[in-house]
């Protein structure tokens, strides 16, 4: 229901786009991801429903829609039609539902897409259906062509062509280390297995800022499904599962909904397109652990067991789930997978730079105007993608860093602002690609703060199993907060160091190995910080409360 | 079976494929500290304490789960593995409490002589000192959290060995604790046998038989003849 006393009109029901009889001269997407929704965008759908309605516009439809990117400014409403996007068109605002409704009729109002300089530098493949199909309806996901490659694949090519393929676009896993998607498949398809290969999809998105996989899932499921049944079609796999974080609840219900939609429809399921193929998928829903997104827990945690890694070989494409040969990918390495098929290998590879081709979803957040879901080719510098794309900062604040790759990530300075955006210079930069999450600082920012909020998660989501991450971890967060308190000493930051070396070094998975770079990318590019809060006790930033050191002398906590 | 050839520590050893680092160095009598390693138990590669150099290799290889290669040139001791070893031991001895003089394995503890063997002789990080429980509830033996060092040697000789799967592990990094059945008592458990074993196989003084004194507490490996029980101490 709608507010109290607005009455929703019988003939539709609450969820139903409004979508007109004769043709459709213009329609308006709402946008009805996550963020959006959160600001009640279902109210502002039913809103708009009334008021084309009560208008009496009978050529135009008011659809929902997944993910329109610039969730900084929602609710958003779009009309591709005219090109234009409107926005902070809130629940109970009469202005702006008029202006859509305006818009809608023919008149003007909102943002021109085009020329819009956050939309105009991205280029969509993963995204290309978020924000113009309704998650929820199967058909619109096969009226944009979708399901076209999977049934090109499995009517039309064998599957080495699909391998083939594949690797020859160049796409490697989008889920943060880059290892080559082609090479995955290749070796899962290689295993001999006579009981049965799995196809696992990573939705197991944890970053802190991070919404990439989210926005996929609950924007357009069904491109992840058709990414899944192409893989298991290349690798010899019938059955796939897709791991999703019980904190998407809104995306586990669209997944639902898609792979009953696409089983009801015959595009999953037993002889898919009349052939010998079929393919299902099932739901598995994480508690949570962040540890839980590294591959060999994930399948733990599939298999009923507690979600903690194990040493690798061997590795899961060799023996994953239950022992079978397994291919896990990222969601947003399958969501691509339906267009390099669709398009071939050629259009993708031409896209990026490089070792790194394609493109890539980042999840823009921190101090940016234009907070929100982008998807650029990779090669594109950071200034690009933070002063152009993002808008710069709010407020013409001052950058200082951006921090890519989230825990496992680095920051990078001012200095590093024109450095292409691609696996390889982000390695050499200390930080990594990660799974897209990318957070702008101002100068009100601390950076010792930074690395000990990193440092914090990483020690309350290590899962306990090696001692170098369980206790390394807690060991330099109290190192770091010993610092932000300028209680350190210059001793105990050398002890920082080596404590940081060590638990890289020596830890179990790649949490544990990834936990030192916030520290060690701060050290590298704001050491000054450091140093400040050690040896002049204080905060450049003036984030950090410091303790008087009188007291803390007299109360025996620092060396005199 | 096919045999390999490989060099550990610069002596040319030879191994039988699919044989660990760990087993291949200790059948020449080349010692590699472990703790979580008990033969006869699955390996988890949890302490990281064997952790070698392969030549070639950047990363670091936990002895007990890395199969050997053909021509692989193993180190075992260097300066960087030896600092390494020093500091997980010592991460161990500063996570709970490990005061020796007060604890009732002390001489018949594996962390005891792993800190003798890697050299600590001093802490330089801060003790974190967790306040952990004593369970005391089972009529025969006791768990004190304190000494736990989550070898989870206890959970896999309960799994594997006796087959009741008593013992597992909760919790999330430090707050990581031992629990039996679903976190209830020890002494309420229905599936514990009472069979003894996980207190053998205890590393430290973590679990223990009631009523015996520290010069009493010594491990009766041979006690679990499924086991290649003598094998495990360090020394």
């Amino acid at each position: 229901m709608t507010e109290a006393g607005t009455p929703t009109p019988a003939r539709r029901r609450r969820q139903d786009p409004l979508i007109p009889a004769g043709p459709v001269r213009a329609s308006a997407h709402v946008c009805m991801a996550a963020g959006c929704l959160s600001m009640q965008a279902d109210t502002v759908f039913d809103s708009l429903c009334e008021r084309v309605t009560a208008r009496g516009l009978t050529d135009v439809a008011v659809k929902r829609v997944g993910c329109l990117g610039l969730c900084a400014a929602g609710p958003l409403v779009a009309v591709p039609e005219t090109g234009r996007l409107f926005d902070r068109v809130a629940a109970g605002d009469d202005a702006a539902l008029d202006g859509v409704v305006d818009g809608l009729a023919g008149g003007e109002g909102g943002r021109p897409i085009a020329t819009d300089p956050f939309f105009s530098h991205q280029v969509k493949v993963v995204l290309e259906h978020c924000g113009q199909i309704d998650p929820e309806r199967v058909e619109d996901y096969v009226a944009v062509g979708g399901y076209e490659s999977l049934t090109k694949a499995v009517t039309t090519m064998t599957p080495a062509e699909v391998l083939g393929e594949v690797t020859r676009s160049g796409i490697r896993g989008r889920g943060g280390a880059g290892y080559p998607t082609g090479l995955k498949w290749t070796t899962v398809a290689k295993t001999d297995s006579p009981h049965g290969k799995y196809v696992v999809c990573n939705g197991d998105e944890g970053d802190p800022g991070a919404f990439m996989d989210r926005s996929v899932l609950e924007s357009s499921p069904q491109q992840v499904l058709e990414g899944m049944a192409i893989a298991g079609y290349a690798v010899g796999a019938n059955h796939g599962y897709v791991y999703v974080r019980a904190e998407y609840p809104l995306a586990v219900k669209r997944l639902t909904t898609a792979i009953r939609q696409a089983e009801h429809a015959g595009l999953l399921g037993p002889r898919i397109a009349d052939t010998s193929f079929g393919f299902d998928v099932e739901i598995r829903i994480g508690a949570g652990a962040f540890v839980c997104g590294e591959e060999t827990a994930l399948i733990a945690s599939i298999e009923g067991g507690r979600g903690t890694p194990r040493p690798r070989p061997p590795y899961p494409a060799a023996s994953g789930l239950w022992g079978k040969p397994t291919l896990i990918n990222n969601v947003e390495t399958l969501a691509s997978i339906p267009t390099i098929i669709g398009r071939g290998a050629e259009w993708y590879s031409a896209i990026g730079s490089g070792k790194s081709l394609g493109t890539k979803v980042f999840a823009l957040a921190g101090s940016v105007v234009n907070t929100g879901l982008i998807e650029v080719p990779l090669g594109l510098t950071l200034r690009e993608i933070v002063f152009e794309i993002g808008g710069g900062l709010p407020g013409g604040g001052k950058f200082k860093a951006v921090q890519t790759g989230g825990p496992s990530g680095g920051c990078m300075p001012e200095s590093l602002l024109d450095m292409a955006v691609d696996y390889e210079s982000l390695a050499q930069a200390g930080s990594i690609m990660g799974s897209g999450g990318m957070i702008v600082m101002d100068d009100g920012t601390c950076m010792v703060d930074v690395a000990k909020f990193f440092m914090d998660f990483c020690r309350e989501e290590s899962c306990g199993k090696c001692i170098p991450c369980r206790v390394g971890t807690t060991q330099m967060y109290g190192l770091l907060d010993r610092i932000t308190r300028g209680l350190a000493s210059r001793d105990e930051l050398a002890e920082l160091e080596s404590l940081a070396g060590m638990v890289r070094d020596t830890s179990l998975c790649g949490l544990g190995q990834g936990s030192p770079n916030p520290v060690v990318s701060t050290l590298r590019y704001f050491r000054d910080e450091y140093m400040a809060h050690i040896d002049d006790h204080l905060c450049p930033a003036g984030v950090c409360k410091m303790e008087p050191r009188e007291a803390a002398l007299a109360a025996g906590e620092v060396a005199p | 079976m096919s045999v390999l050839t490989l060099t550990i520590e610069g002596r040319d050893v030879a191994g039988q494929t699919g044989h660990t680092i760990l087993q291949v160095a200790r059948e020449n009598g080349i010692p590699i500290p472990t703790l979580c390693h008990l033969q006869g138990l699955s390996d988890v590669g949890a302490c990281r304490l064997c952790v070698v150099e392969v030549e070639g290799q950047r990363k670091l290889f936990p002895a007990c789960v890395t199969t050997i290669d053909e021509g692989m040139k193993v180190t075992v001791n260097s300066e960087r593995l030896a600092a390494h070893r020093r500091r997980i031991v010592e991460l161990l001895f500063t996570e709970r409490n490990h005061i020796c003089s007060v604890c009732i394995a002390d001489r018949n503890c594996e962390l005891q002589d792993l800190a003798v063997a890697v050299g600590l002789t001093h802490f330089e990080l801060p003790l974190l000192s967790p306040q952990a429980v004593v369970d005391a509830t089972h009529e025969r033996f006791g768990i004190d959290h304190n000494r736990c060092v989550l070898c989870t040697r206890c959970v896999r000789v309960c799994d594997e060995i006796e087959g009741a799967h008593t013992w597992d592990v909760m919790g999330r990094g430090t707050e990581a604790r031992l629990i039996t059945d679903l976190g209830i008592p020890w002494g309420d458990s229905n599936t514990c046998t009472s069979c003894g074993k996980c207190v053998q196989v205890c590393p430290t003084g973590a679990l223990f038989e009631k009523g015996r004194s520290v010069a009493e507490a010594r491990h009766r490996r041979p006690y679990l003849p499924y086991l290649v029980a003598h094998e495990g101490r360090t020394r």
